[in-house]
């Protein structure tokens, strides 16, 4: 809260909700509207093209305009929070990485790094390094996936083709260093498994110069496009009050004005020794989050940059037991996963399995505030919202 | 040879065979541009999908014949094999019948499309009207194919296209008005609505309408360019269809050849459109600079542009098979490519020697087949054009919301086009 503090007068999370009232919303029954004509209430997925995944949202329409939606989640539940109690803590680390499929080396992180707080231990500085590098080119990945989406959804189909062609590069020294692309579990508690492969730097460089001209490329399909612009300005607009009261973070909370970076707010990793901005938008609508993720992906290339240069030499592995057996206890640890802030809260008993393991995803969380984005807009923006949230529905669901 | 077929041949002026009364030749004209324009519809899908692949660094159909060439046939027969489904909700008889009405509209339409002075179904006095019509009925079977899904999806598609081809249809009846303005700056002083008309008023003006009164011309073409492309419901005004919204629009509840129909309608709209701008302001089928480069000798050269058209894809195809892979897998793609390349080459030939035998340009059966194959190229390449912008704007733009594409029809269309028709009035009846 310290940084949000700096930042604003009032403490706004305390105060109601601005524009949230679902009081006069029922579902259920369609309205008599204008002209006699019944209101319209359609279903949006599970299947569906643009609901990235199996989100089902129910619409309420007025013709084209969105009265309400309600959103139902649960389609890919697997019940990831009540395998932990049952996995050692070793054996549960690949399970994190089903969660957001798209940044997978990031959850792991997360995970880790609340397990060795727990424990209090530290990973070694040349491992805390690796984990940068390969956590910043997977919030790279995530973004271009993102935006591919994202533009897709919104009817440019193009760049999806672009930034898979780019995306590619990164899974491949993913690949390189842990032998997976997707679930990757590239992290240890403890460190890393795995010593960096020879020629592990240049590959990280080599797609640092081969990517920062690509950025530019979507840019100049987007950025300035009148279509592009029309579609997402004043569109979704969500204000930093209403992001925080609704516990909304990431991208989406930094469009909106509010400069948090769990980054810079708490440092976890080797974040405190690097230096890069934190991008924020002003309106908070759909095409600040757009600016905003699209400057992300050049200050995650800044820090990778300065991370290659400087990775120290060294073990890669803390001192860990074999067996991993944390102090009765809890603790809640949480990093900036591409999507927002992503917690693990772990409740200790002192054996091998955790007593119980919550996660708190960015995208469950982010997806609440897609009510209060679309009431009032058409049936083409709730589209272009659910893209510009950056959901996951294996992390909404778990 | 029988007197109803050779009378027309043998007519001395270049009339269509709808204009001359004979009724063989127009149905035989009929069948020539059915089959053509399928044809054409087929290729167009081919030619889509590899181009927007190049757009977007794939590679496109590879699989099916040599660089994917027989994957349209593949389509075809697929689509015709497959289950035909129709939801048991849905209303049987409208949904059966929604196809067809699109199809209709958008082929009735090439009745009065002039490839030629004489290459043309017919030559109605009322060409324009009847086509604006006619295209306009297509908007008809979307809604009725929206309405009989009984579906929420197709409904609102179906609505969407309705209200966005109702509010173009104007904007592009205006931008057509102020060409036909242009056909009346003559001696008489009287216009034409008769498509071929039009082409010839072009032809006597000695200009282009689309460079007549700059930039008026160009402001008119380019509202209709704007309209036709929202008219047939392409990106970035596919809100009907739009995939990402709305599923698949209208044709949601479609599938098999009932579905194909559907495309065929769209492309053949598309090509029929873009027949309407390439007539009303490119000149039609003339070739560039008439009258500026008028000498037999130009004609002459002009006349071997349609063979060497053919002979450059025949050394494209001839590359093609240079560069494939040596490997004996590839020995049947590389045949196949071969005799598509000879074919090509076959056609390339042909055609040489029909401009080399029909130079002089009399009514000799070769001149006339010269001139008519001439005409047919000219036309064909600008709508070419217009078909490969078609597939670059869906290539590169996103999709406009509903509201804005109506705000913009209805405020920035409108206006301008009824601006641009009262200055091209009123320059007109100051020039003449």
């Amino acid at each position: 809260m310290s940084a949000y503090k700096n930042d604003q007068t009032n403490d706004a999370s305390n105060r109601a909700l601005s524009s949230l009232d679902r009081s006069n919303l029922d579902l259920k029954t369609p309205d008599k509207t204008y002209l006699d004509s019944n209101e319209l209430i359609i279903n949006m997925g599970p299947q569906h093209p643009a609901t990235h995944g199996v989100l089902r949202v129910i619409l309420k329409l007025d013709g084209e305009k969105v009265l309400g939606t309600e959103c139902v989640i649960g389609y890919l539940h697997r019940g990831v929070e009540k395998i932990a109690e049952n996995r050692t803590y070793t054996m549960f680390a690949p399970y994190v990485d089903r969660m957001d499929y798209c940044a997978a080396v990031s959850n792991g992180l997360g995970y880790c790094e609340a397990v060795e707080k727990l424990m209090n231990v530290e990973a070694p500085p040349r491992a805390q390094y690796i984990r940068v590098i390969l956590t910043e080119l997977q919030r790279i990945a995530s973004h271009q996936l993102w935006l591919g989406t994202h533009a897709l959804d919104i009817g440019a189909m193009t760049p999806l083709f672009y930034t898979f062609r780019d995306r590619e590069e990164i899974l491949k020294i993913f690949e390189k260093y842990c032998g997976a692309r997707l679930t990757t579990h590239a992290f240890r508690i403890g460190g890393c498994q795995y010593e960096t492969y020879a020629g592990f730097e240049k590959d990280v460089k080599n797609f640092l110069t081969f990517f920062a001209p690509k950025i530019d490329e979507y840019e100049a399909l987007l950025t300035t496009n009148r279509i592009w612009l029309e579609r997402t300005k004043n569109v979704g607009v969500i204000s930093g009050a209403d992001c925080i009261a609704l516990g909304v973070t990431g991208p989406v909370l930094r469009a909106s004005g509010v400069k948090w970076d769990l980054r810079k707010a708490q440092p976890y990793a080797a974040y405190s020794k690097f230096d890069f901005e934190i991008p924020t938008g002003e309106n908070g609508d759909t095409y600040d989050r757009y600016l905003v993720r699209m400057q992300e992906m050049r200050q995650s290339m800044r820090i990778v940059e300065q991370a290659v240069d400087a990775i120290p030499e060294g073990p890669i592995m803390g001192k860990v037991p074999k067996v991993i057996k944390p102090p009765v206890g809890e603790i809640y640890h949480s990093i900036e996963a591409p999507k927002g802030e992503l917690g693990y809260f772990i409740v200790s008993d002192g054996s091998t399995q955790p007593y119980r393991l919550r996660v708190r995803p960015p995208s469950f969380v982010n997806l609440q505030a897609l009510d209060l984005m679309v009431r009032g807009l058409l049936v083409a923006d709730v589209i272009a919202v659910i893209g510009t949230i950056d959901i996951v529905l294996g992390e909404v669901d778990r | 040879m029988p007197n109803f077929i050779m009378s027309y041949l043998d007519s001395k002026e270049a009339l269509t065979p709808g204009s001359a009364g004979s009724q063989f030749w127009a149905l035989i004209y009929v069948l020539i541009i059915f089959a053509g324009v399928s044809v054409a519809v087929i290729a167009m899908n081919w030619i889509e999908r590899k181009l927007l692949a190049h757009f977007q660094v794939r590679l496109g159909p590879m699989r099916v014949g040599p660089h994917g060439l027989l994957q349209p046939i593949a389509d075809a027969v697929k689509l015709m094999i497959k289950e035909d489904i129709i939801p048991a909700e849905a209303d049987q008889l409208v949904f059966w019948f929604a196809p067809m009405i699109g199809l209709l509209a958008a082929f009735t339409v090439y009745t009065v499309i002039p490839f030629g002075p004489s290459q043309a179904v017919s030559d109605m006095n009322i060409g324009i009207l009847f086509m604006l019509g006619v295209s306009s009925l297509g908007v008809l079977g979307i809604v009725v194919a929206g309405w009989a899904s009984n579906s929420h999806y197709p409904l609102i598609g179906a609505l969407r296209s309705s209200a966005q081809m109702v509010s173009y249809e104007v904007a592009m009846g205006l931008a057509v008005v102020s060409a036909i303005l242009m056909t009346s700056l003559n001696a008489s002083g009287t216009g034409t609505l008769s498509m071929i008309g039009i082409v010839q008023a072009q032809q006597q003006q000695g200009v282009w309408f689309i460079f007549k009164f700059f930039p008026l011309g160009l402001i008119a073409f380019a509202i209709f360019a704007i309209a036709m492309v929202a008219e047939t419901n392409r990106a970035p005004f596919d809100l009907a269809e739009a995939e990402s919204e709305l599923t698949a629009g209208y044709h949601t509840e479609y599938s098999g050849l009932r579905w194909s129909l559907f495309m065929l309608a769209e492309y053949a709209a598309m090509i029929a459109v873009s027949s309407i701008a390439v007539t009303l302001w490119l000149g039609g089928w003339m070739r560039p600079f008439p009258n500026l480069l008028h000498a037999p000798a130009w004609d002459f050269i002009f006349s071997l542009f349609p063979g060497l058209t053919f002979l450059a894809l025949a050394a494209i195809a001839l590359i093609g098979v240079a560069r494939m892979p040596a490997h004996s897998f590839f020995r049947i793609q590389r045949i196949g490519l071969a005799v598509f390349a000879a074919l090509l080459g076959f056609v390339a030939l042909l055609l040489l020697v029909i401009a080399v035998a029909g130079r002089s340009a009399d009514m000799s059966v070769a001149g006339r087949f010269n001139d008519g194959i001439d005409h047919v190229y000219w036309f064909v390449l600008k709508v070419a054009v217009f078909m490969y912008l078609f597939i670059w704007y869906r290539a590169t733009w996103p999709r406009y919301r509903f509201d804005q594409l109506m705000k913009i029809g209805w405020k920035v269309m409108l206006p301008i086009s009824l601006g641009v028709l009262i200055v091209t009035a009123i320059v007109g009846v100051i020039f003449s």
